[in-house]
């Protein structure tokens, strides 16, 4: 057991000075115009090697399934990740060998489920260099980025050895006296999200927790939005409480129904348990896990087609009634 | 008459009752969120759960397989997000968590990062701290739910994750986390665990129907004092049992294991 230290020891992977992103917000277009193009131009765009990502929601949840698979596709290496209870998406991003750095506050494990053998090789091999967080230290990290700061003070992680392998600094309180964990701000090159509806200038409603999505987007310099529904811009402005994420954040829009597979969709599709376990048994086994990602990732096309391999309309349909949770009693 | 019950169904059982009716309990999947279910169903009505995505006061009707799934905020009284939550923690609304782990010392000290090798090259690499250490720095009291064998209950965790007392007296507030706040409860199948008032160490509160002392003691690989008031817990009782089996995990989901 270590005694608290006042400084941690891990690397910040990201300029945490706030008028870096100032000038990059100066630069940015604020015009609202379509942003709608597709998976392949987006990441191909948005995503170069190298850069540092974030993914929207909650590991298994409202996660942007479709665009990581590209990710993976296009063979994006050297990224660097915030894995904020990051599960399955770390997992995508594992098995594409793309993240060699990595603010991990959870990582390589899947909740309920287990843990991923494949993302745990990738970490014990000593081949993505990590620096130790908590859920909500990362939260504001981005948050500190948002509000145009360089740092938040917390209380978290002070004196364990999680704060010893983190990037944050002790400093007390010039009111109080107490003693804080001050976290640098995170600003992510490029943020991947998965919202219900989007306009086709990237203003989205998000149904259910917006976990830190906000924060996420605000944070980053580009954003990518991937959505179940492209509404009308009317449909929007008749609503516009419901607006979580405004367009001036967003950089491209891609219409991707169930689009979070097999992640949960609230309101719309439950997680596919069987496909994730799935991927659980079949990382066990370097070469058959190889041969499965040709099958599901590599050798597929679209995500439409991955769907389609994976059971299609008619597990979807499943799916979807364990979501809402409808019994539909014996169908013959 | 006495009913057959699983590990499982004891500890579930046995955390549900340390849950008082009107508070407010962060929880996890599993044992904690059939332990919230179950009390919700028993003597704590007006309990309300919270999670860490940001669900809020879930009528929960099936187990949730993620902390921020659907299930966390069905029929609840909001969705939120996780600043909400977070922020709540930090300000002292929230009683009581659940947290888990790989290693726990005798301080109630948490490991849920690595076993063997080193930080950057670990023999066994864990999830890590998730929200973990912010739920063991900002809730009142923080129970652990775990199974107890010698591996797991450690003189000295190999990476201290989330907080416990840290190194005893005063430690807490010494490192800057808020006063009055820390472990509560340890539940495992052989017995309920508290800690020391004097020294923050732990000790046996409680030993389960059909153990011994020893047979507790053997499964730590510290010493565990036993509280002057050691007592024998209460059997899950029938109605417990129904409930947590009809209701609360009818398809055997987490019970079962």
């Amino acid at each position: 057991m270590s005694d608290a230290l006042p400084r941690g020891i891990g690397r910040i992977f990201t300029d945490p000075d706030p008028d870096a992103l100032r000038a990059h917000h100066r630069k940015k277009s604020k015009g609202m115009v379509p942003k709608v193009t597709t998976v392949r131009t987006a990441i191909e765009r948005f995503v170069q090697d190298g850069c540092y990502l974030a993914s929207g929601g909650f590991g298994g949840v409202r996660i942007p399934t479709a665009l990581l698979h590209e990710v993976v596709r296009q063979g994006r290496s050297g990224l660097g990740f915030a894995g904020h209870t990051t599960t399955h998406d770390f997992q995508i991003l594992a098995a594409g060998n793309c993240v060699d750095r990595c603010d991990a506050a959870y990582i390589v494990g899947l909740e309920m489920r287990g843990l991923s053998p494949n993302a745990r090789r990738a970490v014990q091999s000593g081949d993505i260099e990590l620096t130790e967080w908590t859920n909500a230290a990362l939260l504001w990290r981005l948050r500190a980025a948002a509000m145009g700061l360089s740092f938040l003070p917390t209380r978290s992680m002070l004196g364990t050895d999680t704060f010893v392998q983190s990037a944050a600094v002790e400093l007390h309180c010039p009111f109080t006296g107490k003693t804080y964990a001050a976290v640098p701000a995170l600003s992510p090159d490029i943020a991947l999200i998965h919202v219900h509806r989007a306009d086709p200038y990237g203003n989205c409603q998000i149904d259910g927790s917006t976990v830190a999505d906000l924060d996420v987007a605000a944070a980053s310099r580009h954003v990518v939005v991937s959505c179940e529904q492209l509404v009308s811009s009317e449909q929007i402005r008749s609503e516009p409480d419901r607006t979580v994420i405004p367009y001036y954040m967003v950089d491209a829009v891609v219409e991707v129904p169930y689009g979070s597979y097999p992640g949960n969709m609230p309101g719309e599709y439950y997680s596919d348990e069987t496909h994730l376990a799935e991927w659980l048994t079949v990382e066990r086994d370097p070469q058959a896990f190889a041969e499965f990602l040709q099958q599901n990732i590599h050798g597929v096309e679209e995500f439409q087609s991955y769907l389609e391999r994976n059971g299609g309309i008619d597990r979807l349909r499943e799916l979807r009634r364990i979501e809402l949770l409808i019994d539909a009693g014996e169908e013959s | 008459m006495a009913c057959a019950y699983n590990d499982m169904e004891l500890m579930v059982c046995v955390a549900s009752r340390l849950l008082s009716d009107h508070s407010m309990v962060v929880v996890g999947t599993g044992g904690p969120c059939a332990a919230t279910m179950l009390a919700q169903r028993s003597h704590a009505p007006n309990l309300v759960a919270m999670f860490e995505a940001g669900g809020v006061g879930a009528q929960l009707e099936a187990l949730p397989i993620s902390v921020g799934d659907s299930r966390t905020w069905y029929r609840g009284i909001t969705s939120g997000s996780m600043a909400d939550t977070m922020n709540a923690l930090a300000r002292g609304q929230v009683d009581y968590c659940f947290l888990g782990g790989a290693q726990i010392d005798p301080f109630g000290n948490l490991n849920s990062t690595f076993v063997g090798g080193s930080y950057d090259k670990p023999k066994v690499r864990f999830p890590g701290s998730g929200g973990a250490n912010d739920l063991a720095s900002f809730a009142w009291r923080t129970m652990v739910i775990t199974p107890q064998d010698p591996r797991r209950f450690v003189e000295e965790v190999e990476f201290l994750t989330s907080p416990g007392f840290l190194t005893g007296p005063g430690a807490r507030e010494a490192a800057g986390l808020p006063p009055d706040s820390g472990p509560y409860k340890v539940i495992t199948q052989l017995a309920v665990l508290g800690y020391c008032p004097e020294t923050c160490r732990m000790r046996i509160e409680s030993v389960h129907p059909g153990v011994t002392l020893q047979q507790v003691q053997d499964a730590s690989g510290f010493e565990l004092l036993a509280s002057p008031a050691l007592a024998k817990t209460q059997a899950p009782t029938e109605q417990e049992l129904e409930l947590l089996r009809n209701e609360v995990d009818p398809e055997g989901l987490f019970i079962r294991r």
